[in-house]
This record gives C-alpha cells, structure tokens and sequence, in this order.
C-alpha cells in the first residue's frame, strides 16, 4: 500500500483529534470534571467517531481482505486479565494527572509546544519502563503481532 | 479553566477519527490506535512493520500545520497543570497503555467498535479512573 496514502489516513485522523478537541488537556480534564468546569464535548467525538466505525467496521471487514492486504489483523484475545484491567487504570490515573491520552498528545506534538515534548518523551520512558518489567517478570512483553495487541 | 461547549465541532472531529480508522481497516486492515501504532513503529519487527506505522505518524504529526493552513489559526492547546504533572502522567500513562495493549482510540474507538468485551471493559475502566482521579486532584488535594 502506497505509503503516501497511509500518511494521508493519519493525517485526516490527527485532524479529527485536533478540531474535536481531544488535543487540548484543558477541555480533555474538562470533560471529566463534572463537579467543576465541566465541557461534555468530547463525548461528542467518542460519539461521532463510534457513530462511522460501528457500521464502518461491520461493513469492511465483510470482504474477505483489506484492499491493499493479505487479511485483516483484528485482535483475536478475549480474557480478560489483571494486565489488561490494571493497564487500564494506571492510564486513566495519567490521563486524569496529565490531561493527555497517547492520541491527543501525538497531533498536539506537531506544534513543538514544550509541554507536549515533555508529555511524550515521559509516556515513551513509561511504555519502555513496562516493556521491561514485562521482561524481568517473565511475562511476554507487549506482542506486535496485531492478532493479540490492541 | 473553564472551555467552551463545542458539541458539533467536536462531532466532526469524532467523523474524521472515525473515518480515518475505517479507512485503515479498509486498505490495510489494522486498527487505528496511537499505542499500538506509536510502539510498533519503533519495536515492530522489520521495516514493512514499521514504514505504515512511521508514515501514519508523519501524518498525525503535521494534522497541526495542516489546521493552520486550513484554519488560518494555530490549534488551542491549553494545559492546565504544572510541569511534574506532565512527566508523571506521562509515564503513568506509558506503562498503563503498553500493559493495557490500547487507549482511548485503540479501545475506546476501534475497539468497542468491535463491540469486543476487552475494549469495552478497558474503556469503563480508564473513563472511570481518569474521573476519580481528576476529581481528587481538583477537588480533594485542589480544593
């Protein structure tokens, strides 16, 4: 597939996190502070975006392989262990610390603002950190093959 | 800091995430999600692994130049907390998303999109966490 065109998807999407606002840490805590400022925007973006990948998805993968692929790589996984639920709060304690998910913060990069490097260069440090640990303790690290990540 | 009530502008925002995502899938047939695409642009094995990963990070990276250009306006960024707050969340947020396997667009997007039960008890559990602990820090420690 044309790496042009993957540049292009990636573009549209940094686009969407960008106009929905889920790059601005201020409206992202926001979001989550219903005993304060509280800005329910964002659960207009988590809308709209599930409103064209529900049927999007349903539709796509309908084919029997991706346009430009051998087969589609959807996660295959299904229990649901201590590492998937304790991953999930330890970043919902960042995100709430922060204001930044890694998808808010990678577009919000673009512009070189100082605090987004600082964000990004810790969630790096961070995924690295848990890589190794994975390690020592024995478990797999982190599988890159998509049938098992996601 | 209080932000202004932006639902349709939001929702488009929501129609081009989750139109880049189906596009994805379409030609290539992977889930749009930033932890998964961020790692395995620099740890997947070989380059036909990480070139598309590299490619749609170049793109998600320029979205803000793009805006400008577009716009005629530089993207709001607004961030509300001090400096230490950054490193920490930000390897908060690191470690949780690799343990994890996802985020906000590879679970909480692409995932429960999939209605896969996974995603869907990912994405109750960070939303959930991430509403106690700003809750804490504004109105316990804050407040």
């Amino acid at each position: 597939m044309p790496l042009i065109i993957v540049y292009l998807i990636g573009l549209l999407f940094g686009l969407g996190i960008v106009v929905g606002g889920m790059a601005n840490p201020a409206k992202v805590l926001n979001f989550f502070d219903f005993a304060g400022t509280w800005d329910p925007s964002l659960i207009f973006v988590m809308g709209g975006a599930l409103a064209v990948t529900v049927p999007g998805y349903a539709l796509v993968t309908r084919r029997s392989a991706p346009l430009f692929d051998a087969r589609f790589q959807i996660p295959t996984k299904r229990d649901l262990d201590v590492r998937l639920i304790g991953g999930s709060a330890l970043f919902g304690l960042g995100w709430g610390i922060a204001g930044f998910c890694p998808g808010g913060a990678l577009p919000a990069l673009g512009t070189g603002r100082v605090e987004v490097v600082v964000f990004v260069a810790a969630m790096i440090c961070g995924i690295i950190l848990a890589r190794t640990i994975s390690k020592i303790s024995g478990a797999r690290p982190t599988p890159m093959n998509p049938k098992e990540a996601a | 800091m209080e932000t202004e009530f932006t639902p349709l502008i939001s929702l488009a925002g929501g129609l081009m995430i989750g139109t880049a995502a189906v596009l994805l899938m379409a030609l290539k047939g992977r889930i749009a999600g930033a932890t998964g695409i961020l790692t395995g642009a620099v740890f997947a094995d070989g380059w036909a692994e990480r070139s598309w990963r590299i490619a749609f990070l170049a793109g998600v990276l320029s979205a803000p130049i793009v805006y400008l250009l577009l716009f005629g306006e530089a993207v709001a960024i607004q961030v509300p907390v001090p400096l230490i707050a950054l490193v920490l969340g930000g390897i908060i947020v690191g470690m949780g998303v690799n343990w994890a396997n996802g985020c906000t667009s590879g679970h909480g997007v692409c995932g429960m999109a999939r209605f896969s039960l996974r995603s869907i008890v990912a994405t109750m559990t960070f939303m959930v966490v991430t509403i106690a602990t700003v809750f804490v820090v504004r109105h316990v420690i804050g407040g």
